[in-house]
Parts: C-alpha cells; sequence; structure tokens
C-alpha cells in the first residue's frame, strides 16, 4: 500500500512542474498588460511605465521571473496580490472555505439525487422514468450555467421570492469569522437564525454548481448499474429467491459502485471550474469569482499562485480517492 | 408543500428576529470588491465609494450633486497674488475615527495634512512605498509632483501653506479628488512604531479617517460594513449602518434590489433600467454624467491632418441616429468636448450638421478620393460609450456613402489604449472620459494639450492657439476670466475638429423608495451621507 501512494506521489511532482509552467505562461500569454491595467484614466507616462515595471520585476528576462516565482513558491512565499497588495496565500485561506462549503453543499445535492435516479432508472431500464431522468441528465448536461443561475434567480428569488438572490448570509448577520464556513461560524456565533439564513443562500447556488455533476452521477450510476445487473452473480442472486430489493442493494449497488466513487472524485476538478460560473453569478466569495477577478485586472501574481494552488488541491482530492479506491478494490494496488 | 411552508414561515420568522430593528441601516449593492481602503494609491470608482467619499474628507470638497468646490476640512483658504500660495485655514475639532484598532488622542492638524500629500509625493517619506508595488496614480496623473514647491505648517497648527512652482488654477479642484483624502499621521505613526513591516499593511485594510462613516469590518469580496460617525464635524448623518454588498453582475444587482436585499444599486444594465422604473416599490434617478464620447482623429497623419477632411468625414456621421441607437434614451448628442453640467459650457457652439453630399464635396475639394482608413472600436463597454462596436459599424456605413472605407480594428482593452495613443496611430479612434474633478482643464488639457501628446490626447493635436488658450486659464483664478478662456478653447475645437464628440450619457441611479434624500453625483461617486431612510 505504501509503495503504492509513493507511486502515486512520484507521478505528482512533474504534474506540479507542468502546471507551474502552465499557469505562469497562461496570465502572460493573455493581451493586456498588468501596469497599465492598474493605472488611472490617466495612463502612466512612458518613463513611468520603465519604472515600476522595474519596480515588479517584469523587466527581467521571462525565464528569470518564471525561476523567482517557482524559487518563492518552494519557499512557501506564494508573492503579493498586484491588485490588493495582500499576500496571494492570505487572500486565497480567506476565500476558499467559502467554495468547499459550495462545492460540498453540491456534491452532496448531486450524489443524494444522482445515484438514486441512477439505479432507478438501471432497475426500470428502457420506462418513462429511464427516459425521463436520463433526458433530464442530458439537458442538465449541456446546460450553460450563466443562463441557468440566472433564470433560477429570477424565478425562484425574483418570482416566488423563495430564496435570496445572492450573497452567503443576509447582511443583517454580523459575527466573527472563525472557520471561514458561514454555516459553522453561526453556529459558534451561538446565531441559529444566521444558520437557517446561510443554509438558504446556499441552495441555488449549489443546486446551480450540481446541475452538471448530477447528471453525470446519475448517468455514470446507471450504466454501472446496468452492467452489474447482467452478472451472473445477481441472476444467481435472484435464483435463490432473494428479495428483488436487497439483490440491488447488497449485491448490485455495491459492486457498481466502484466506478462511481471514481466519478466522483474526477467531478471534484469540475467543480472548480463550475465554482468559477457559479461564483460570478451569484456574488459568492470564493475562489472562483476571486480567479475571474484576477485575471480581468491581470493581476499576474494572483492568477499564477492562485492555479496553482487550486491545482494542488484537486491533485490531493484526486490522490485520496485513489486511495480510497484502493482500499475498496485491492486489484488496483496491484496492478 | 405543508411541511415546505412551514420551514418558509419559520424561516421568515427568525429572519427577522435575528436582523437588527431598531438601527436605520442601508444596503448599498456596489459593483466590485475594493482593492484596500486607501484612497492614496486606488485608482477604481469602486474603490472611492468604498474609502474615500465614506471614510474621509478632503481639504475641500465637491458640493452634493455638482461640481462647485465648497470647504471642507479647510474652513476657508486664500491664494496669492502671483497663484503660486494656497494658505488653509483648518476646522478646529475635527475629531479621527475611533475604532476597535486605534483611539486618537489628538484633533486634525496641519501635520495630518502635510502627511497625507508627502506620503505620496516624497520617496523618502517612511510610507511612500508601504506597500508592495505601491504605485501613486492620482497623485502622478495630477501632475502633483511637477506643480507642488513645498506643503508646510503657516502661522499655527490649523494652517497649511501649499507653495507651488507655477501657477495652476484646478489645483484647489485637484485637493477636492479622492487621492487628496486627509488620513491620519498619528495612526501612521502608531503603525509605524511597531516595526514590522505587516503592520504598515493595515493602514490599507484597517482605515481611519474623519468622514461621515467609521470603517467596522470588510469580509473580503461580500460586505463592507460602516457606521455613521458620531462625532463627525458636520454632525452625525441620518443613518446608522451603511453596508456594501458587493455583486457584480448587474442583472443580479437589480433582482436585489427588486427582492428587498439592497435599498440602492449602481450601474444598472441599460436593459433594465425600463423594468425598474416599472416597479412600484423603486424610484430611479437620472443624471446627466460628467462624460464626453468622442472619436479622435490622427492630426498628424495624412489626409487628416487636413482639418477640412476632418470635418467632411464628421459631417458624413448622423450623430442622432448612433446616440438614438447604441445609447437607447440615455445620451445626449455632444457638441461640445464638455459637458452642458460643466460651468463654461458654450451653449453657443454650433455642432457641425449632418450634410453627407457636403462632406463628399469637402473630400473632393480637398482632393481626397477612394479614401480607407481605420476606424478604432473599444473592446469594452463605457459609460460614455456602451458599445462601441455598434457605433463603429453605423460610422461605417454613413462613411461608406460618402466614398469612404472604414477598417474597424480593435484589441484588448490596456492594448487598445497604448496602441491608440502612439503618435503615429493611424485612423479614427473612438474613446472617452469621465470628469475627475470638475474644472474644464481636467477635460480640455488632460484630453488635447500638446503634452499630453502619447498619453491621451489621441489625436496628437498640438494646435498654438487652443494651446495658449487652456494654459492661461491655469493661470488665472478668477472664473470668469477663465470662462472667457475656454470659451475661446471650444471655438477652436470646433473649427479644427481634431476629434468628433459624439455623446454625452446619462447615468441611472436606481433605489428602494425609503431612500430619501440621494443626490446623484456628476463625477459618478456614490455617497450616503446625506441619505436618509424612511421606515
Amino acid at each position: 500500500m505504501l509503495r503504492f501512494i509513493l507511486q502515486k506521489l512520484a507521478l505528482i511532482v512533474p504534474t506540479i512542474i507542468g502546471i507551474t509552467i502552465a499557469s505562469f505562461a497562461f496570465i502572460r500569454l493573455l493581451p493586456g498588460d498588468p501596469i497599465l491595467a492598474m493605472a488611472s484614466q490617466y495612463g502612466v507616462t512612458p518613463e513611468r511605465y520603465e519604472i515600476l515595471k522595474h519596480q515588479y520585476g517584469y523587466d527581467l528576462p521571462i525565464w528569470q521571473q518564471y525561476f523567482n516565482y517557482v524559487g518563492g513558491i518552494l519557499q512557501g512565499n506564494f508573492g503579493i496580490s498586484l491588485a490588493t497588495k495582500r499576500p496571494v496565500i492570505e487572500e486565497f485561506m480567506t476565500l476558499f472555505p467559502a467554495t468547499v462549503e459550495l462545492a460540498l453543499f453540491a456534491i452532496l445535492i448531486a450524489v443524494a439525487l444522482g445515484i438514486p435516479a441512477g439505479i432507478f432508472a438501471a432497475i426500470k431500464r428502457g420506462s418513462w422514468f429511464d427516459q425521463i431522468t436520463m433526458g433530464v441528465a442530458l439537458t442538465g448536461y449541456s446546460m450553460p450555467i450563466f443562463w441557468w443561475g440566472l433564470l433560477l434567480i429570477i424565478f425562484f428569488s425574483g418570482y416566488l421570492g423563495w430564496t435570496p438572490v445572492s450573497g452567503r448570509i443576509a447582511v443583517s448577520f454580523f459575527f466573527p469569522r472563525v472557520t471561514g464556513f458561514m454555516l459553522i461560524d453561526s453556529l459558534i456565533a451561538g446565531k441559529p437564525a444566521g444558520f437557517v439564513s446561510a443554509l438558504r443562500h446556499l441552495i441555488l447556488p449549489a443546486v446551480v454548481l450540481a446541475t452538471i455533476p448530477l447528471a453525470v452521477i446519475a448517468r455514470q450510476t446507471r450504466s454501472a448499474m446496468l452492467e452489474v445487473l447482467g452478472e451472473d452473480y445477481v441472476r444467481t442472486a435472484r435464483a435463490k429467491g432473494l428479495e428483488p430489493s436487497r439483490v440491488v442493494a447488497v449485491h448490485a449497488f455495491r459492486n457498481a459502485l466502484i466506478p462511481v466513487v471514481t466519478t466522483i472524485g474526477l467531478q471534484v476538478g469540475l467543480l472548480m471550474g463550475g465554482a468559477i460560473l457559479t461564483e460570478t453569478i451569484f456574488s459568492w466569495p470564493g475562489i472562483g469569482k476571486w480567479m475571474i477577478d484576477s485575471i480581468s485586472k491581470r493581476d499576474y501574481v494572483s492568477v499564477q499562485s492562485g492555479l496553482l494552488l487550486i491545482a494542488l488541491i484537486v491533485m490531493a482530492v484526486n490522490l485520496i480517492v485513489d486511495i480510497l479506491y484502493a482500499v475498496i478494490n485491492p486489484r488496483i494496488r496491484v496492478q | 408543500m405543508h411541511l415546505m411552508k412551514t420551514l418558509l414561515a419559520a424561516t421568515a420568522l427568525v429572519a427577522v428576529m435575528g436582523g437588527s430593528v431598531y438601527a436605520k441601516q442601508l444596503v448599498f449593492c456596489s459593483e466590485a470588491s475594493p482593492a484596500h481602503f486607501d484612497p492614496g494609491p486606488t485608482t477604481g470608482g469602486n474603490d472611492f465609494d468604498a474609502s474615500s467619499r465614506a471614510i474621509y474628507d478632503r481639504l475641500v470638497e465637491f458640493e452634493h450633486g455638482g461640481t462647485a468646490v465648497i470647504p471642507g476640512l479647510a474652513e476657508s483658504w486664500e491664494v496669492s497674488a502671483d497663484g503660486l500660495e494656497y494658505t488653509f485655514k483648518l476646522r478646529p475639532g475635527v475629531k479621527f475615527h475611533t475604532t476597535s484598532y486605534f483611539t486618537p488622542t489628538r484633533d486634525l492638524t496641519a501635520d495630518d495634512v502635510i502627511f497625507s500629500l508627502e506620503r505620496q509625493w516624497k520617496e523618502d517619506n517612511a510610507w511612500n512605498k508601504y506597500l508592495e508595488g505601491i504605485s501613486w496614480d492620482y497623485f502622478q496623473g495630477m501632475d502633483m509632483p511637477k506643480f507642488l514647491k513645498s506643503v508646510e505648517k503657516g502661522a499655527d497648527d490649523l494652517t497649511v501653506v501649499i507653495t507651488l512652482n507655477e501657477p495652476n488654477a484646478p489645483m484647489i479642484a485637484n485637493l477636492g479628488m479622492d487621492f487628496a483624502s486627509i488620513v491620519s499621521k498619528e495612526y501612521a505613526d502608531q503603525l509605524l512604531a511597531k516595526n514590522d513591516p505587516a503592520a504598515l499593511a493595515d493602514f490599507s485594510n484597517k482605515p481611519v479617517g474623519t468622514g461621515a462613516f467609521v470603517f467596522v469590518d470588510y469580509q473580503t469580496d461580500a460586505v463592507i460594513r460602516y457606521q455613521a460617525f458620531a462625532d463627525y464635524w458636520r454632525g452625525k448623518v441620518a443613518i446608522d449602518d451603511l453596508i456594501f454588498a458587493i455583486t457584480t453582475d448587474p442583472a443580479v444587482r437589480a433582482q436585489k434590489l427588486k427582492a428587498g436585499e439592497c435599498d440602492i444599486m449602481s450601474y444598472p444594465a441599460p436593459a433594465d433600467v425600463a423594468g425598474l422604473q416599472d416597479d412600484a416599490n423603486l424610484q430611479v434617478l437620472e443624471q446627466e454624467g460628467l462624460n464626453i464620447g468622442y472619436m479622435s482623429y490622427n492630426t498628424t497623419v495624412a489626409p487628416m491632418d487636413n482639418a477640412n477632411v476632418r470635418k467632411a468625414l464628421s459631417m458624413a456621421i448622423n450623430k442622432t441616429a448612433i446616440v438614438d441607437a447604441v445609447y437607447e434614451g440615455a445620451g445626449q448628442v455632444a457638441k461640445n468636448l464638455i459637458p452642458p453640467t460643466m460651468w463654461s459650457y458654450d451653449d453657443k457652439i454650433v455642432d457641425t450638421t449632418y450634410d453627407p453630399e457636403g462632406a463628399k464635396k469637402l473630400l473632393a475639394d480637398a482632393g481626397v478620393s477612394g479614401l480607407t482608413l481605420d476606424l478604432w472600436a473599444m473592446p469594452v463597454s463605457r459609460p460614455y460609450n456602451p458599445n462601441a462596436q455598434r457605433v463603429a459599424e453605423l460610422i461605417q456605413a454613413d462613411w461608406a456613402a460618402v466614398g469612404v472605407t472604414a477598417n474597424i480594428v480593435t484589441y484588448e482593452w490596456t492594448e487598445y489604449r497604448e496602441r491608440g495613443k502612439k503618435p503615429d496611430r493611424p485612423g479614427a479612434f473612438q474613446i472617452g472620459w469621465t470628469g475627475d474633478n470638475g474644472d474644464p482643464d481636467n477635460f480640455f488639457a488632460t484630453l488635447f494639450s500638446c503634452s499630453a501628446i502619447g498619453v491621451s490626447n489621441y489625436s496628437s493635436w498640438c494646435n498654438d492657439d487652443f494651446e495658449k488658450v487652456i494654459q492661461d486659464a491655469k493661470k488665472v483664478s478668477d472664473q470668469a476670466e477663465r470662462t472667457a478662456l475656454y470659451t475661446k478653447a471650444q471655438e477652436i475645437f470646433k473649427a479644427e475638429e481634431p476629434a468628433m464628440t459624439i455623446a454625452h450619457s446619462k447615468v441611472f441611479m436606481p433605489m428602494n423608495k425609503r431612500v430619501v434624500g440621494y443626490t446623484m453625483d456628476p463625477l459618478g461617486i456614490h455617497r450616503f451621507d446625506n441619505v436618509d431612510v424612511t421606515e
């Protein structure tokens, strides 16, 4: 097992190097210039431009800028944001819990609805339920998030008034930040009403963010179940006269779960991508919205370090999923 | 369904219980997060709304809803006869904010004023580089280092003398701008005494000012909280709590306003304005913006070095049609560079009339035929020009009718401006300007002086007569004299047509009907010190 983990870790090193190069290059390949983006509407004179360029180190050869960036990271220094002048790692840690809270809630919705939907669709293969579920899943998978989010806001918040429009909690609630998770902090502060408010604020963005993973999980569960339901041991279980529900729950589902767990793990990367749009629509103060803002300000430092941090987290989650997978399925370890 | 209803009712009940019922609260749905709360080095309107206009005051202020300069922290001032020496008398007894992180021991003095300017100006000031990568863009942009000779204490602790190297009448208006906000030297000294570079950053994220609102908390990218300052020198304002709910998407801001999650919002999307006006709970204020959208001809490149060719190109364009189509009722045709709300606006100027036949004739007389030129379209929407691409298409069609072929050119926004300001840039370049301090100099000299070539004079136009008039206007402080000079400047501008002025746009401010007393600001800032809310 240890060897398996070490092997996985060894693979991560070149990936990280690749990501530092990609994130460093990405923001520099975009047209635009951080110094001009920061300037007032008066612009900067050519002389002042040179001074500022030197001040930020953008007059150095590109490879030297890259090594300064990587050198900083090796020492745990992710740099100072060009826009806010605060350490990038500090900004990241401030905003990250909001994204985690949203993503966890979204994945919860996706799993809680996606797996049962997939199972029933598989059991009732070809029925109207199956057709409708898979049709809806396909629609959800192809849904443009921005449009979908606005539609839900207009209907549920604007027309019905059931959910708040945007934000993490009603502005009337103000309590100290402890964990950065609104649901937890509201309870620590002894404000159950704040907890309810935070929960209500979570619903719409989480539904929007869950839409694509939900569709993927439902379809994946369905096809995994169909495969397993056709296996000999399931037929044997049925032939033994076991209750159909027991056959599905114990014999089929547990085996179908293995590919589904992998799928859920892979959704984490997708959730990060989806969070960018979802957070922007719902003014959700997480790292997705922060990335978009940083890109539009050409905040080189925040973008290159932020992308790296996000990638590290996604890799860590995938590593954990791989390990869990190996725990569930010993054959993986041998390979 | 029953369960759902019960849940919702319970939620609504606890929400009410949790909210503060007694304090008068105003929630502003703002459009972007501030970089931080030091107005010196920041440049965005959203930065200023959150810092300078809420937390700080300046020596002089712009009147509510206008651009006239009125006393602020300085209760009076005198300008020497040669226009070089400005003596400000500070208001006695002005208190700085007491917060959880700072307790002032003294009132405002000349030291605070001197510090507020010197930290931006003198490189040896300990605060000149207090944040990594800091740059004082507005202080530089307004040419303050060129004009300032000294900032010193006068006869007593409440007198400040600012001496200039050369006369500069707009200086007073400059001192009303956000960058010139007065910060606390005592607070700065306390932070410096900690001998910890990290503590210095507190100056930008734990602000202390003398303004109407005390900073309470900033939850990054989400909510900014302020409390009314009980000891505000003008007296405590009507509301108790001011909250900025940062909401970047304009459509979502509009939904929040409709749902009652905020009381007032900035910058509605043009398409949402009608819907907001129809809402029975809302009111939508509107005002002419202090701005101009225009198209600069490069006057150094043939054939546009000929004023008649420039006139012909402008004559060929149906401006009214453009304003109707693109500004959707939120703009007015501009005949002058400065907007009608600004002093010295010359209403006697006759605009170039739309006359394709006349344009053809002028072009033929100038010996120009089969002209092809670049027509630049901004990639972004700005208050002064909501859709430059569409404007470009309409101009392209108008020009085609007089035999001029236009190639529409566009780039990423910063790249666009960089390429546009190059003195040898070909073609006609769409751009615009929003006034910063209400002084005509802020339009004429910033955009069309000879020294602005390569910076913000996109026409590369350097006209001796025009230059003399606008430079003279800087040197006299009498407003009637200055008006006469700027009137002359507008005449020369129209005769020479270095640029075609397109439109001044309107700005909308939707708010709940319970908000009273809000005045829209021509400078585009959002301030809440004279606002009240009815229950």
